[in-house]
């Protein structure tokens, strides 16, 4: 994936209101009207949360011109998790070989 | 995400915290983190190695390691150790040689003897909130973002309902 995406994954992550957002969508669809509900934000601020997720593609918008309900996109996360995932065997891999040298020290001393 | 040794959290905008728990005593592996014949040994990965290792361990002392990539590209970062405390803790800045985002890395690394292993601490502090943008754009240099402890806590524990409160 492209790392500009996952640049704009990892951002809409860090705030909040977005995480919230998500963690609603991921209960179902929803209206802005809906996702504005349980905040203390007004509406304009919600969906300048959304346009925030929808640029980095973890929500997208229905077609219907009335509603135009909100849905969760995985696919982005599921990326961001992929990545998540590399970082940590990067350093796995090396404290793998860590492992086989302190075994070898360890017997050297007995 | 139990069952690999590494564990990643980013307490603060700035910070990566690294843990991991090694069968061995804080001298042994304080040894492979601070010895020249050691380091070499381990360091690095997804085909990277160190080529060359010069180090000077005393506070003030300069460092640099030069890696050597699976397409022989070369990649390069010094320092200065600011903390030297034998089998206890080490503190090192860290700055690459074509670094894309700005200042010194500080890394602490603390060794806590538990029954003959050693728990490992490794707190990974860049200059600026921003360089962490820079180091998502090479995730296999060095870094992460600051939510990712929101990202691994939203993803492995699932949606919870009280996010909506905060």
């Amino acid at each position: 994936m492209a790392t500009d995406l996952l640049d704009a994954t990892f951002s809409a992550l860090a705030d909040p209101t977005r995480r919230a957002i998500l963690a609603r969508l991921a209960a179902g669809e929803a209206t802005v009207t809906e996702l504005a509900a349980p905040f203390r934000m007004s509406q304009p601020a919600i969906s300048k949360h959304l346009k925030v997720l929808e640029r980095a593609g973890l929500v997208s918008r229905g077609r219907d011109a009335q509603r135009r309900p909100c849905r969760l996109e995985a696919r982005p996360l599921k990326a961001a998790v992929d990545w998540l995932e590399a970082y940590r065997d990067y350093w796995e891999e090396s404290y793998q070989r860590l492992d086989a040298l302190l075994a070898e020290l360890r017997e050297a001393e007995e | 995400m139990s069952g690999r040794g590494v564990v990643v959290s980013t307490p603060t905008d700035r910070e990566i915290v690294m843990t991991r728990s090694f069968d061995a005593p804080p001298r042994l592996v304080f040894a492979a983190f601070t010895r020249p014949d050691l380091l070499p040994r381990w360091y690095g990965a997804q085909g990277w190695h160190l080529v060359s290792c010069d180090l000077d361990l005393r506070v003030g002392g300069a460092y640099r390691l030069v890696s050597e990539g699976p397409g022989g590209e070369r990649m390069a970062q010094s320092g200065v150790y600011r903390a030297v405390e034998p089998h206890t803790r080490l503190v090192l800045t860290e700055i690459f040689d074509e670094q894309s985002y700005p200042g010194e890395t500080v890394i602490t690394h603390e060794f806590a003897g538990r029954a003959g292993r050693t728990d490992l601490t490794s707190t990974v502090r860049y200059a600026t909130p921003e360089g962490r943008d820079r180091v998502l754009r090479y995730p296999m240099a060095r870094g992460v973002g600051e939510s990712f402890d929101r990202l691994d806590k939203l993803l492995t524990e699932g949606f919870k309902s009280d996010e909506l409160d905060s």
